[in-house]
């Protein structure tokens, strides 16, 4: 039983990890950049739904709805303003920028709302949540694995059935091809940024529910474990961000509870490396031979 | 002929650069002209200087994006502690003696781990490789965060995660967990932190003029074509990433034996990423861009002081505009045409204005 609320918690933690990954992952598909200011949108997007809950008294609904909306246009912004002009550099020019807009953002929101951390509302999702047997899991667990789901199945269909997502999967191939069948590849791009960075407000909502204390350094772990969690998947793989983000909560979950909690860190990159080794892709990416 | 004789200029004008800037910066020193603020920058920005050294060796010359050499910067740093525990210990105090040999210990072990590393890095490509540096940096902050180190009469005593050490009287903690490295006596020098960078030049300015050295760009530069004609990439990338990590473990022993007192959190992610960007903004592959690009960077935060809180905001905004200009094609363009002679800059201007 203990091992089950484990696990159930790892699911959970996992899958807010899986939503940023899905993030991440989709921004390096079309864009092909580690986009390293990914957990700093998180942390924007925690500090909007915090002041429009706690200091303006929106509801939670309104307040998730403005945070989503405060970041997609952020997302898109950035990439207008920073990595746009960068679209011909080499990928560590782009990289640097990123390091750059990340560390931007974490010392914009410290001159704005200071160092000290904030407590995040907890009235977002209702508290307790259902008793089987001796088990107790509580209603944000089970939101947070079932939003995760929709959000997968939803990509997976947009990116799959739909104009703009076969637009946007062309662009991943091969842009030039994809401006030549009349594809306006900045939009596509742009709108890749906006649907990253929307997402990253939903985990940061999440986040903020499952650990309470927010500040501008909120985003840093986050997102390293977001870009872990993806390239376990297979960066780039809308379910392979999924199963990684999963797969790294759960680790994460269990090390702590039956390893060591000073070591957690340790044994989740540890298994990264085993992993990659044995796949060298990540779990689900496709590994890409040369051509000579 | 005509490359060996422009990598011999670009050398010069490295070792040039460097004992101009120690003369220059000794003197100011000496006649009270730096001010205590930066005067306590000169270590720092040799430690600095010889861990991007390093990183550019890996990722300028061999091509690999390392995200964690602030790992062997700790491990060097840590490892300089222990031997300057032990030799303090037993009554060998002279500071450059204890240097020499922490360095030689930290270049050793973080070399060593560097090796052990680089059998399953190398086996990966691109970003996949990237994040297992990152990993691999995390793990080795992540463990040395949870060490516990004593020294006594019998010797060294470990334990780990938890403090169980029970010493003699005369024993002395050396690392005590999340606290980091404690009592250090400092050690370091700005004459040992510029003879550290000197040699670190000799040895990566040596290796990229040797055979080594171009079967490493060359692998770089195409990996197919290169196995072709007989080098085994496998092998030179791992010199180069053995060197790199040495050289991180060199410039983390100068660096820990700095401070009296310092945290492993301190090499966290955040390190490595800043070690990387000198080196991006000073050019891959060249070391005198790394070596400039590394003095301005760790300066320009305490020249900003006056802008108080804004000063990182500023920094960031310093960051993002440097890479958009310098990667702009115009402006690219026109620099390059500068050097051209006339009659090509005007065609390319046409072309491409």
């Amino acid at each position: 039983m203990q091992f089950l609320s484990y696990l159930i918690s790892g699911l959970g933690l996992g899958s807010v990890y899986a939503i940023m990954a899905l993030g991440y992952s989709m921004v390096y598909g079309i864009a092909k950049m580690l986009n390293f200011a990914h957990g700093d949108i998180i942390m924007v997007g925690a500090y909007v739904a915090f002041f429009a809950i706690s200091g303006a008294g929106m509801p939670p609904a309104v307040a998730i709805l403005l945070s989503v909306l405060v970041c997609t246009v952020l997302g898109v912004v950035i990439e207008r303003l920073a990595y746009k002009p960068l679209r011909e550099a080499s990928s560590l020019a782009v990289l640097i920028t990123a390091i750059g807009v990340s560390h931007f953002l974490e010392n914009g929101a410290l001159i704005l709302w200071g160092a000290d951390s904030k407590f995040f509302p907890s009235n977002i999702f209702p508290q307790g949540g259902p008793t089987i047997g001796s088990l107790t899991i509580s209603w944000l667990t089970i939101i947070t694995i079932a939003v995760c789901c929709v959000i997968m199945i939803l990509l997976m269909l947009f990116v799959g059935r739909t104009n703009t997502g076969r637009a946007m999967r062309a662009c991943s191939e091969d842009k030039g091809a994809a401006t030549l069948m009349g594809i306006n590849v900045n939009a596509i791009i742009s709108l890749t940024f906006a649907i990253g960075s929307g997402l990253a407000a939903i985990a940061a909502v999440l986040l903020g529910s499952t650990y309470p204390s927010i500040s501008p350094t909120l985003g840093a772990m986050p997102g390293i474990k977001a870009f872990t969690a993806a390239v376990l998947g297979g960066i780039g793989s809308i379910p392979g961000a999924f199963l990684g983000g999963l797969l790294l909560g759960v680790i994460e979950n269990l090390s702590k509870a039956y390893i060591s909690q000073q070591l957690s860190d340790a044994i989740v990159f540890g298994v990264l490396v085993v992993i990659l080794l044995i796949k060298p892709a990540g779990l689900l990416g496709r590994k890409v031979s040369e051509k000579v | 002929m005509k490359e060996k004789f422009k990598s011999n200029r670009n050398s010069t004008v490295s070792y040039s650069l460097v004992i101009a800037l120690f003369i220059i910066l000794s003197i100011m020193s000496g006649a009270g002209l730096l001010g205590r603020k930066y005067s306590s920058l000169l270590v720092p920005v040799c430690c600095y200087i010889v861990a991007a050294i390093g990183l550019n060796m890996n990722v300028g010359i061999s091509g690999e994006l390392n995200l964690g050499q602030a790992g062997f910067m700790s491990l060097g740093a840590f490892t300089a502690v222990i031997v300057a525990g032990a030799l303090n210990f037993h009554g060998v105090t002279a500071p450059a003696l204890v240097l020499l040999i922490c360095i030689v210990c930290g270049t050793l072990i973080a070399g060593f781990l560097g090796w052990l590393m680089s059998i399953p890095v190398l086996k990966l490509e691109g970003d996949y490789l990237a994040i297992v540096t990152l990993a691999f940096g995390q793990i080795i902050v992540n463990i040395i965060n949870n060490v516990y180190l004593g020294i006594d009469e019998n010797g060294l005593h470990f334990s780990f995660v938890n403090n169980s050490i029970q010493m003699q009287e005369d024993g002395k903690m050396l690392i005590s967990g999340p606290m980091g490295a404690t009592g250090v006596n400092t050690a370091s020098s700005f004459l040992a932190g510029f003879l550290l960078v000197l040699i670190s030049l000799i040895v990566v300015y040596h290796i990229m003029n040797s055979r080594n050295g171009r079967a490493i760009m060359a692998c770089r530069d195409n990996r197919i074509a290169a196995s072709t004609v007989g080098i085994n990439a496998v092998a030179e990338k791992t010199l180069a990433f053995v060197i790199s990590a040495a050289l991180g473990g060199a410039a983390g022993a100068l660096y820990g034996m700095n401070y009296s007192s310092f945290a492993a959190t301190k090499f966290d992610f955040n390190l490595s990423i800043l070690i990387l960007v000198y080196v991006v903004l000073g050019g891959l592959g060249n070391m005198t861009g790394t070596i400039i690009a590394t003095t301005l960077l760790v300066v320009l935060p305490e020249v900003l002081r006056f802008l108080s809180i804004y000063r990182m905001l500023i920094y960031a905004v310093v960051l993002i505009v440097i890479m958009i200009v310098t990667n702009n094609q115009t402006i690219r363009l026109r620099l390059k045409n500068l050097r051209q002679n006339k009659k090509e800059s005007g065609k390319g201007a046409k072309t491409n204005g």
